[in-house]
């Protein structure tokens, strides 16, 4: 069990969706088929729940290397393995995944149409982000990357709104482009270093680690723009951004759920598992240009969030800016700012889950996002409101909130970092003064006021599924705000992460065993 | 650092009125649902008051007990957390904070206003929001309140107090659209959040260095490595505190505290702050959560001593506003507003007292203008309940012969904050403006601006009360007279009355008891007397000269003004000064125009052109791109067998063709 | 063994009946007709196997002729069933008016 509980986590999704797909029912079926679906799907995203939990308490802070490691041939001839492991990074977001698909199976017991496909493409996706975040060979993460594509252009596609199309399509190919260079990427790197294994790039002395520090310096900044641009897409960050908030809004309820919550920390990770061991020094080369556009995403984001008609739209223009803080924090090359992005990563899949949701809902109940068509809903929907209220200030980075600490400790690391670090972190404090701005006139115009239409009058408050998906992510807005100490030690525990500068140790390439960067370099 | 018994129960004082929040919160409604309105509320509103006084009974244990020892030793850390010590919040690398509270003089002293005066708010509240259908909602975020400003005041470190401080801001956004149904409320909230948000970047960015430079946010520790620690041996966690270090991270902290108390030009969000109920005007917007800024300038003291540059700017801002705010309170008809630009102006005095390095005497008029300004604001509201809910004041007058206490508190209210001699405001503001005197450059302009706003003052404070109590009744209500409050409203204003009596006995020039006991939080400034200031006696005679004589004055000019009057409409109209004031001296205006109206159109601007077309115009230009250079490819295929066989034989020709030339070549 | 053909012969075969086949595809209108150019052509290609196995003694032209044989029959059984669906839903085989598969 122990050994194989990443198989287990990654394929158990997918053994879901094949259960799901031979169920003995007709899709036409009423209830009686609907009812199966939700209880094999709900069976199935619990109990990956279940094992997630069991890993993360498999792990303790005190060990090195990846844990629950398992490697096996997959594809001999060429040196593909499929070789899995997981550290503090991965693993949180593993149970982010895990978590937020299970908010939103649990959500999406309502679909009516076509609800069995509905189900198997969830339990897919979330097999193939489980996958990215356990994958060490570049070959296996890749295919689990562009899987990850394949259910959520269908659930765009299928369940979207109005423009579900156009959005799916530029979804779909927005990304797909980004990636395919870093195929090329990864190609390259093999015919270097004969190896497609992360941990063998990356470890002293060993001849795919040697392939790989005999590359001229100038491949390698080109092997690194296929991979950040990849990365970058992803995040996205600023000029690559442009399919979020259509993907977004035309997204079903989960659908925005997991993109927002899971596959935009897909880039993040991305930088922080690959290009950090295999690029560092690329890396810092490309530190002020990375700095200057994630600042230039955090105030843009907002600002353009700020005068959304669409809610949607809003909260998925936040996404780029709360984006921007995550990727801030990254290339801050800082302690802090690193466990900051990883913390504010997670943080933000919870809030902006939490607010895709109750967006979400709202759409249920009136079928419209537009702001304008609400108002004064706070005297009908109390419970809701309040949550909302929570969730936006968790969004807009209240202390005690989860958004806070994340965002202070990526403040605190950019001031720290080298690069003119203090002036970034002035500009990136504005996002303060805008996230607060947008968040709340958003607010008082959907929630404040009198009820200006009669259609929100008779508006009915939470049911018990829609509490059920918010209590737990109010629950852990409140957790990570007041007692983040538990997350902390995982976000510090991200292995062969390099921060530029520092030589390589040959004992281990855990994080925490670096010096502070500021006493490391010249 | 000493111990002190009561620190186990430290944790109760921000704990209970957490307790409070949570109770009234969750389950407030249900109460009052389980046990009838009336009796329902009573406990609603019961519970959140006692909690509030438990924190002030814990307080004032712990002041006994900081009494007990030592000046220099009057000072203690308590963990936040019951039965636990040092509970961690954010730890990891240099950034190490801890559920831990500094108890020392200034914090005790925050904690006993906090929850003395706001016990007496909640008190008060009970009556005033008796038939609010929100009245567990109500008291729920006033305990919210309580507790961060608590957790402003107590926190050990910065970020602690940034907790607090963000907050009291959320709480101060959340009273004030407490009616929200009237969406302009709504709107007043979000902007007392927004321009507080702009302080609080300062605040963070002011954070941020200090952990860059001292590597801890701690203002002291047990070993002697605090911020403050560090700060008074004149050093820095690397090596000697330069000025200029010193006056960047006062210069951020200040825009903090311009924010959150207001100060020019961070000033607007006061007065619209006065959308939310009165109690919340009294207990946030007069008495504790603007202070905020001066209690942080207070306890960064240390580092603004040694940033001279800082602390001129922060005197002039300043005078600047309280001079500014004087103005503007001169011509508000709204009584609350007018009390809202006096507190606007109180705290410029505040500020003039911190730029003076009297920081002992900032913190006496924050404690003496605490009583006074929750007693006026108080009034104010039992005058608005008696005419059930008119604020303006053109349509009052006469009230003396229908509220008796509330008069005669309000009297008592209007002679303390006008400076009359022997009352509480008179010691605390000639206090600030005698040690301003001795300010290096231009100590005696800061003093004469001072004493002329002090007169301003008194006039203004005139003007209310002569349209209010004093000239002819202009109530146009028909049937039900003004009446007077109920007891639960009448007892906090009695209290409140006579601490602003008494209050400012602690400070007396020739027995300072207040600044005595003070000392130890703050640094040792040298502010000699008759180096260049004025002298104490001479200071006094004068302040109270003034305040006699504006009172004087407003009596005797509105005694003889027709309708409570003094310049008609058409004088208003053409006079520009009283123009001027009455619209703000545009501020409030211009910075609609520029933030609100002007950034609207900015966002618009980026949203359609650049984000819309620019970004996403490349995006779908691929696309189309894509699209033409196929629809000119696909005209290859025909979809005839005939012509596709006929190119590849071409194509085989041409292959051939090519290999047969270049093998002869060969 | 003297009067043996030499294989330049067989090649030359070959790429005559190679050439009729080509002529035949690329001009003519009726599938059936295209269809037996095709089966000329790779019978010529078949010939051409055949004649240098036997040319160099080994026994994979042979092979390689049996397994074109085999296809062909395939094709060719696919190849007229297009062609009778062809006519059953468009009622001509004129190869000219048939352009299923422009984009």
């Amino acid at each position: 069990m122990e050994q194989h509980i990443l198989t287990l986590l990654i394929f158990l999704p997918a053994v879901g969706a094949v259960a799901l797909m031979l169920l003995p029912i007709r899709s036409g079926q009423a209830s009686g088929g609907s009812l199966a679906v939700t209880a094999v799907s709900l069976v199935f995203a619990v109990a990956e729940l279940g094992l997630a939990l069991v890993a993360w308490s498999g792990i303790s802070p005190g060990m090195r290397g990846f844990q629950f490691r398992v490697q096996a041939d997959w594809i001999p001839d060429l040196r593909v393995r499929y070789d899995v492991g997981v550290d503090g990074l991965s693993l949180m977001l593993v149970l982010l995944t895990a978590f937020l698909t299970l908010l939103a199976v649990v959500y999406s017991t309502r679909v009516e149409r076509r609800a069995r496909e509905y189900m198997v493409f969830l339990l897919v996706l979330e097999s193939a982000m489980v996958g990215v975040f356990c994958a060490l060979d570049l070959v296996l993460f890749y295919v689990f990357w562009e899987l990850v594509l394949i259910p959520m252009y269908f659930l765009i596609g299928i369940w979207g709104h109005e423009r579900r199309v156009y959005a799916a399509v530029k979804f779909f190919i927005f990304t797909f482009a980004g990636s395919v260079l870093m195929l090329v990427g990864i190609v390259y790197l093999y015919v270097q270093t004969g190896s497609f294994s992360l941990v063998d790039m990356t470890t002293v002395g060993s001849p795919a680690a040697q392939g790989l520090a005999a590359i001229p310096a100038r491949s390698l900044m080109w092997l690194y723009a296929a991979f950040a641009l990849a990365f970058m897409v992803k995040v996205p960050l600023l000029p690559f951004h442009t399919w979020l908030p259509d993907a977004h809004v035309e997204a079903p309820t989960a659908g925005s759920v997991i993109l927002a919550g899971v596959l935009l920390k897909m880039g993040v990770y991305g930088f922080i598992r690959f290009c950090l061991p295999l690029f560092p020094a690329q890396m810092a080369a490309s530190a002020p240009l990375f700095l200057a556009i994630s600042v230039a995403g955090i105030i843009y984001g907002a600002i353009v969030a700020a005068i959304q008609p669409d809610m949607k739209k809003l909260v998925a223009y936040s996404s780029v800016s709360h984006m921007g803080v995550v990727m801030l924090g990254v290339f801050s090359f800082t302690e802090l700012g690193l466990a900051g992005s990883v913390i504010q990563s997670i943080n933000h899949g919870v809030s902006t889950g939490m607010l895709f949701f109750l967006v979400g809902m709202l759409y249920e109940r009136r079928h419209t996002r537009e702001i304008a068509a609400f108002g004064g809903i706070r005297r009908v929907l109390p419970l809701l409101s309040a949550l909302f209220m929570l969730a936006a200030f968790s969004s807009a980075a209240l202390p005690l909130t989860n958004g806070f600490v994340g965002e202070y400790l990526v403040l605190q690391g950019a001031y720290l970092s080298d690069h003119s670090g203090p002036v970034y972190a002035a500009f990136a404090a504005l996002g303060m003064i805008l996230s607060a701005t947008y968040m709340l006139w958003l607010f008082q115009r959907a929630f404040c006021g009198p009820v200006r239409h009669e259609a929100n009058a008779s508006l009915s408050d939470l049911g018990a599924r829609e509490k059920l998906v918010l209590i737990p992510l109010a629950a852990l807005v409140l957790w990570f705000g007041c007692y983040p100490t538990p997350w902390l030690r995982m976000a510090q525990r991200i292995e062969l992460a390099v921060l530029p500068g520092p030589v390589r140790s040959a004992e281990s390439n855990a994080l925490t065993h670096w010096a502070p960067p500021r006493e490391a370099q010249p | 650092m000493s111990e002190i018994p009561i620190a186990p129960l430290v944790w109760a004082i921000p704990g209970l009125p957490l307790i409070g929040f949570v109770l009234n919160m969750l389950w407030g409604g249900r109460i009052v649902r389980l046990f009838g309105d009336a009796r329902g509320r009573g406990i609603v509103g019961g519970l959140a008051t006692l909690t509030v006084f438990g924190a002030f009974a814990v307080s004032v244990v712990a002041l006994s007990q900081l009494l007990g020892l030592d000046p220099e030793h009057r000072r203690a850390l308590a963990s936040l957390i019951p039965f636990a010590e040092r509970v961690p919040w954010i730890v990891i690398g240099s950034v190490s904070v801890h559920f831990s509270a500094l108890i020392d003089p200034l914090s005790v002293l925050m904690c006993l206003i906090v929850t003395g005066v706001g016990g007496l708010i909640h008190l008060y509240a009970t009556g005033y929001m008796a038939d609010d259908r929100d009245y567990p909602r109500f008291f729920a975020y006033f305990n919210l309140f309580i507790f961060a400003m608590l957790v402003l005041c107590l926190g050990e470190s910065l970020l602690l107090m940034f907790v607090g401080w963000e907050g009291v801001g959320l709480c101060s956004y959340l009273l004030i659209s407490f009616w929200y149904d009237d969406e302009g409320n709504a709107r007043a909230g979000n902007k007392a959040f927004i321009v507080n948000r702009i302080g609080d970047v300062g605040f963070m960015l002011g954070m941020l260095t200090v952990l860059a430079a001292f590597g801890t946010l701690s203002f002291r520790t047990e070993a002697g490595t605090g911020v403050l620690d560090l700060a008074a041996q004149g050093r820095t966690a690397a090596g000697p505190l330069t000025v200029g270090l010193a006056s960047l991270i006062c210069g951020l902290l200040f825009v903090g505290a311009c924010g959150k108390s207001a100060q020019f030009p961070l000033h607007v969000w006061l007065p619209d702050a006065m959308a939310g109920p009165t109690p919340v005007s009294a207990l946030i917007h007069a008495a504790t959560m603007v202070t905020a800024g001066v209690v942080m300038v207070s306890r960064m003291s240390v580092l603004f001593v040694q940033a001279p540059t800082v602390l001129l700017v922060v005197a002039a801002i300043g005078l600047f506003t309280a001079l500014f705010a004087a103005t503007i309170a001169l011509t508000q008809t709204d009584i609350k507003k007018v009390l809202a630009y006096s507190t606007v102006s109180q705290l410029g005095f505040m500020f003039l007292g911190c730029g003076a390095a009297a920081f002992g005497a900032a913190m006496f008029h924050v404690t003496t203008h605490a009583f006074f300004k929750a007693l006026l604001f108080l009034g104010a509201g039992s005058v608005i309940h008696g005419l059930s809910g008119e604020q303006d004041m053109r349509r009052m007058g006469g009230l003396r012969r229908h509220m008796k206490v509330t008069y005669w508190t309000m009297l008592i209210g209007w002679a303390a904050i006008s400076g009359f001699p022997g009352l509480a405001g008179y010691w605390s503001k000639d206090a600030i403006l005698g040690l301003s005197s001795g300010m290096v450059p231009a100590g005696m302009v800061f003093y004469l601006v001072g004493t002329f706003t002090a007169f301003l003052t008194g006039f203004y404070m005139t003007r209310l009360m002569a349209k209010t109590f004093w000239s002819e009744s202009r109530t146009d209500r028909h049937g039900h007279d003004p009446h007077e409050s109920p007891p639960s409203m009448l007892i906090p204003l009695i209290v409140l009355a006579i601490l602003s009596v008494v209050g400012g006995w602690l400070g007396t020039p020739w027995a300072n008891a207040f600044e005595r006991f003070l000392e130890p939080s703050l640094p040792e400034v040298v502010v000699a007397e008759g180096h260049g200031g004025i002298p104490h006696g001479l200071g006094l005679v004068i302040g109270a000269l003034v305040a006699i004589a504006a009172m004087a004055t407003g009596v005797l000019a509105y005694r003889r003004a027709p309708g409570c009057e003094l310049l008609s409409d058409a004088a208003k109209r053409s006079n520009p000064l009283y123009r001027g004031a009455n619209a703000l001296w545009g501020v409030d205006g211009a910075a609609t125009a520029v933030f609100v109206r002007g950034g609207g159109r900015v966002a618009e601007l980026i949203s359609t052109w650049i984000d819309r077309r620019l970004i996403d115009g490349l995006v779908n230009a691929v696309a189309v791109v894509t699209g033409f250079a196929s629809e000119i490819a696909r005209g290859v295929q025909t979809g005839y067998v005939r012509f596709y066989v006929k190119t590849m034989l071409a194509g085989v020709l041409a292959i051939l063709a090519y290999a047969l030339l270049s093998a002869g070549a060969r | 063994m003297s009067f043996a053909v030499p294989t330049e012969h067989y090649l030359l075969l070959s790429g005559l009946l190679f050439c009729v086949g080509v002529a035949g595809v690329a001009t003519k209108r009726n599938p059936i007709v295209v269809f037996m150019c095709i089966e000329i052509m790779l019978n010529a290609a078949n010939l051409g196997f055949v004649a240098l196995g036997r040319h160099y003694g080994e026994a994979g032209g042979q092979i390689i002729t049996m397994l074109i044989i085999a296809v062909a029959a395939g094709e060719v059984a696919i190849g007229l069933a297009i062609i009778v669906s062809l006519f059953r839903t468009r009622e001509t085989i004129n190869l000219d008016e048939v352009n299923l598969l422009k984009l």
